[in-house]
């Protein structure tokens, strides 16, 4: 008896939710042996990043907290993968986000009406998240210039920028030298719905549920999939192709530069050091492993969060390193792309003759 | 009736060369093992989901004899043949190679037992040149191969097979023609004692075809043999000695090639009779749908493609446009379509100016157009029949409603443009890629044809067809003709082009070398038009 690969003919459901699930599963193998080598129990250590994460009212609103950046940059960065536009500046687009939302929020606080300061600064920071999407999409669609460097180094020009005003002209005067700005007035808060889990939530919920009829039930996003899947197809059909690449870059980083305009008015309520932790890379993870469906995204990016909220836990009560669970993180990625092969492919028994990969797809 | 051989026309009598050699009397190389075949096939069977290509299959190929396999588009020809190279493995079945069973596993054990084969899609890299293209991947190549000596050796079996081509080229520097000599310069350096060569003419122009068969020949006269797929009669006739019919995987009949004729197997191929005749009503050609007035574009590489081409196409008409593929074909309709710029000269459709308008706006003003490419252009393949067929309804009711998808309707339309156009597929959710060529061409016909409101660019529409399919393609065409639609047809097969056309024009290097009522067209001359050489008189 022997195995062999099969190409299907239609990408399997099952599979597409069995192997992200797997791949969780494998990575907490892995994970696990690291642990013992480490001289820890690997099923006590999960036991307290479970407790840690979900273990109390307190520590799942922590873990939602996490998970709303998280989220909407996941959900950027699907968009993005879904047209082959490898945007890895999510990090970038919210950071600069979070600048100007800030900059709205300290600047036009002081003379603008209270209701509509909170609206604006979304506004606005969306529109900058999508502003710093729109430099590479421009780039790639005007100039042919490769988007993945594009995207990464502008992730440290955002970076290095809001260091800079938080460190320098935007600094607290009466904040006893602290780097970051004056906190936020109270208009210009995101409300908070359940400890520090803010209203971002349920923007992000909406937003998931909209990009997922967006792409599936709308013209457009019947344009994009065919342009994701073939641009020359997709001209040839009369699709503008670097019309709507922008277009959906704009989406993409705006939906990234609300994550940072949710961390900087619904928890910190200033700008200040440690605006991301990472979400922007994280959201890759989160994309890939919700399969880039908008539907799965914000499961994943609980999951992604419960890992860094329960790996904090297991810093504290256990004394090993809080990194432990961006490592899980990590782990998760290779036997999710190993598993690609599942999705793309059914396995099959045979009686005899031993067989390689299938070469070449169908009957002639 | 002139085909794409000249010399040879279907429903004769086949030529009685002493070329024909019955399997029985092949001399065996080795005296002491009569009758040994030199590769024998048995009992092949191999099934993807959902078909059965090769269902329990013999073959036989005896040395220094060409076999053709002729049969439609997925009677299982390839698949057999891709057992034969080691790309499948057979579920069952088993495989003699000079009377000694033979496992094959892969393509490296098949060229190890001298086993070469040519595929349809050509398997070089474009950015490496052709000596190394012919030297890449041999199993015991030294880590730095002497290039001298394989270019020596790459020259000295061009010259033998009458193969030419340049070694240091680069392979995207070459023609289609020159891409598949170095294909099998690189079998015969590999010392390739059987070739198989799968669909090699499709993308040969005819003089092209006419010298692959000398490099056959040649390789026949040194005791090699070959495998010839094909659906095509006319190559069958030229190329083998002998011939197998498989349908539906499998072997409907064997035949020595001089005791048949091309009728004959194009009835058993697709098993019933074939109209080699398109019916059509009388030409009676409306207003001019279609004008081109003195029209330049470039080509990919910035060289001039199209030099003051003008030409009309009129309601009711089927303009052919003739010539060898590279003259200008693709550029023609792309320019038409809105996918090329123009570099000067006008274009309207329907009386009004569209030159350089986008592809979106000539889309609207009613043009279909099956591109040259249809994997990659015309058909999306990761995505599902409903959805091609949809690629040109989804802006419009019924399928979409404002900016509203409804992919009830986008199913509900697809299963009955499938029943009608009969296209062969699992479901309307099965991805296109998994469909054979013909099916793929059908999808890209069936939803051009549906949206088409004046004009159809169709570039050659029936190109690796099988009879079938063709047949399918040709009266497709023609009913649009007959509803009132202009048809530009772009073709290389004369006798598509003669049955079909109503005009025809004979493109050459960017320019019309002609126009005439196909009624009136002399083969001949048209072959001559095709190659550069200027007539005479205008019959226009």
């Amino acid at each position: 008896m022997s195995i062999l690969f099969e190409k299907r003919k239609n990408i399997s459901r099952t599979a597409q939710v069995l192997v992200p699930a797997a791949s969780f599963v494998v990575s907490l193998i892995l994970t696990g042996i690291l642990l013992l080598a480490f001289g820890a129990d690997p099923f006590a250590t999960y036991r307290a990043m479970f407790r840690g994460a979900f273990g109390s009212g307190r520590a799942f609103t922590e873990t939602l907290v996490k998970a709303i950046p998280l989220m909407l940059t996941g959900l950027g960065v699907a968009l993005a993968f879904r047209l082959r536009f490898w945007n890895i500046g999510a990090e970038g687009q919210l950071t600069l986000a979070g600048v100007a939302a800030t900059g709205v929020a300290i600047f036009w606080g002081r003379w603008m009406p209270s209701f509509l300061l909170l609206p604006t600064v979304i506004l606005v920071g969306c529109l900058a998240g999508a502003a710093w999407a729109g430099i590479p999409a421009l780039l790639r669609t005007r100039l042919k210039v490769d988007e993945t460097l594009v995207t990464l180094m502008l992730n440290y020009v955002a970076i290095l920028f809001s260091e800079y005003l938080y460190y320098g002209p935007w600094r607290d005067p009466k904040g006893y030298g602290f780097p970051g700005t004056e906190p936020f007035p109270e208009a210009a808060w995101m409300p908070r719905i359940a400890g520090r889990a803010h209203l971002g939530l349920v923007f992000a919920l909406f937003l998931a549920l909209a990009l997922w009829f967006v792409l599936n039930r709308t013209r457009w996003g019947f344009e994009l999939k065919i342009l994701g899947a073939s641009p020359q197809a997709a001209r040839y059909q009369g699709i503008s192709v670097e019309r709507n690449i922008v277009l959906a870059i704009l989406v993409s980083g705006a939906l990234c530069g609300l994550a940072g305009v949710g961390e900087v008015t619904g928890i910190s309520r200033r700008l200040q050091q440690g605006l991301s932790l990472g979400y922007g890379y994280t959201a890759i993870i989160v994309a890939w492993m919700g399969q880039l469906n908008p539907l799965a995204v914000p499961f994943v990016a609980v999951l992604m969060a419960a890992l860094l909220v329960g790996g904090d836990q297991v810093q504290m009560m256990m004394g090993l390193p809080a990194s432990m669970g961006i490592l899980m993180q990590g782990m998760i990625l290779f036997p999710l792309l190993a598993g690609s092969l599942f999705t793309e492919y059914r396995i099959k028994r045979t009686a005899r003759h031993p067989a390689a990969g299938a070469a070449a797809e169908g009957a002639e | 009736m002139p085909g794409r051989f000249f010399s040879r026309v279907p429903g004769d009598a086949p030529a009685s060369e002493a070329r024909t050699i019955p399997l029985d009397k092949v001399i065996p190389m080795d005296a002491s093992e009569p009758k040994v075949p030199l590769v024998e096939m048995r009992g092949i069977r191999k099934s993807f989901p959902g078909v059965t290509a090769c269902d329990g299959v013999d073959l036989r190929l005896g040395r220094g004899e060409v076999l053709a396999l002729l049969g439609e588009n997925g009677a299982g020809k390839s698949t057999l043949m891709n057992v034969l190279a080691g790309l499948y493995r057979p579920d069952e079945g088993e495989i003699r190679i000079g009377g000694k069973p033979v496992e094959i596993r892969s393509p490296r054990d098949s060229a190890a037992h001298g086993v070469g084969m040519v595929h349809q899609n050509f398997m070089l890299v474009d950015t490496m040149t052709v000596a190394e293209n012919v030297v890449l991947g041999m199993a015991g190549l030294p880590l730095v191969p002497d290039m001298a000596e394989v270019k020596r050796s790459v020259l000295e079996l061009a010259e033998k097979y009458g193969l030419r081509v340049d070694p240091d080229a680069y392979v995207w520097q070459l023609s289609v023609g020159e891409q598949q000599r170095v294909e099998i310069l690189k079998q015969l350096y590999r010392k390739a004692e059987i070739l198989v060569l799968d669909e090699p003419t499709a993308v040969l122009t005819p003089q092209e075809s006419e010298e692959l068969n000398v490099v056959v020949q040649r390789m026949k006269a040194e005791g090699k043999s070959a495998v010839f797929i094909t659906h095509k009669m006319e190559e069958v006739m030229t190329f083998s000695d002998r011939v197998m019919v498989l349908r539906k995987g499998k072997v409907v009949v064997e035949k020595v090639t001089s005791e048949t004729s091309p009728r004959d197997l194009a009835k058993l191929m697709v098993g019933r009779e074939v109209l080699f005749r398109v019916e059509k009503k009388s030409f009676e050609p409306g207003a001019v749908i279609l004008e081109l007035k003195d029209v330049r574009a470039l080509d990919d590489r910035g060289l001039p493609a199209l030099r003051d081409l003008s030409l009309k196409v009129r309601a009711g008409e089927i303009l052919g446009i003739a010539g060898v593929a590279g003259n200008g074909q693709r550029e023609l309709s792309e320019v038409i379509t809105g996918l090329r710029p123009v570099s000067s000269g006008g274009i309207s459709i329907n009386c009004v100016e569209t030159t350089n308008k986008t592809p979106l706006e000539i889309i609207r003003s009613g043009v279909s157009h099956i591109p040259q490419d249809r994997i990659a252009v015309g058909a999306v393949g990761d995505m599902s029949v409903a959805s091609n067929l949809a690629m040109k309804g989804y802006r419009d009711a019924p399928i979409s409603r404002g900016v509203l998808l409804l992919p009830r309707r986008i199913l509900d339309l697809a299963r009955r443009m499938i029943e009608s156009f009969r296209i062969a597929t699992p479901s309307p959710e099965t991805r296109v890629k998994f469909l054979s060529g013909g099916n793929i061409q059908k999808t890209i016909l069936a939803r051009e044809i549906e949206s088409c409101r004046s004009l159809l660019v169709a570039v050659y529409p029936s190109r690796g067809l099988d009879i079938g399919a063709t047949e399918a393609v040709r009266k497709e065409l023609v009913a649009q003709r007959d509803a009132g639609m202009a048809v530009l047809l772009v073709s290389e097969d004369i006798e598509e082009l003669l049955s079909v056309a109503d005009t025809v024009l004979v493109l050459y290097e960017g320019r019309a070398m002609g126009t005439f009522p196909s009624a009136e067209a002399d083969p001949e001359e048209l072959g001559l038009l095709m190659a550069g050489v200027e007539r005479k008189e205008t019959v226009s």
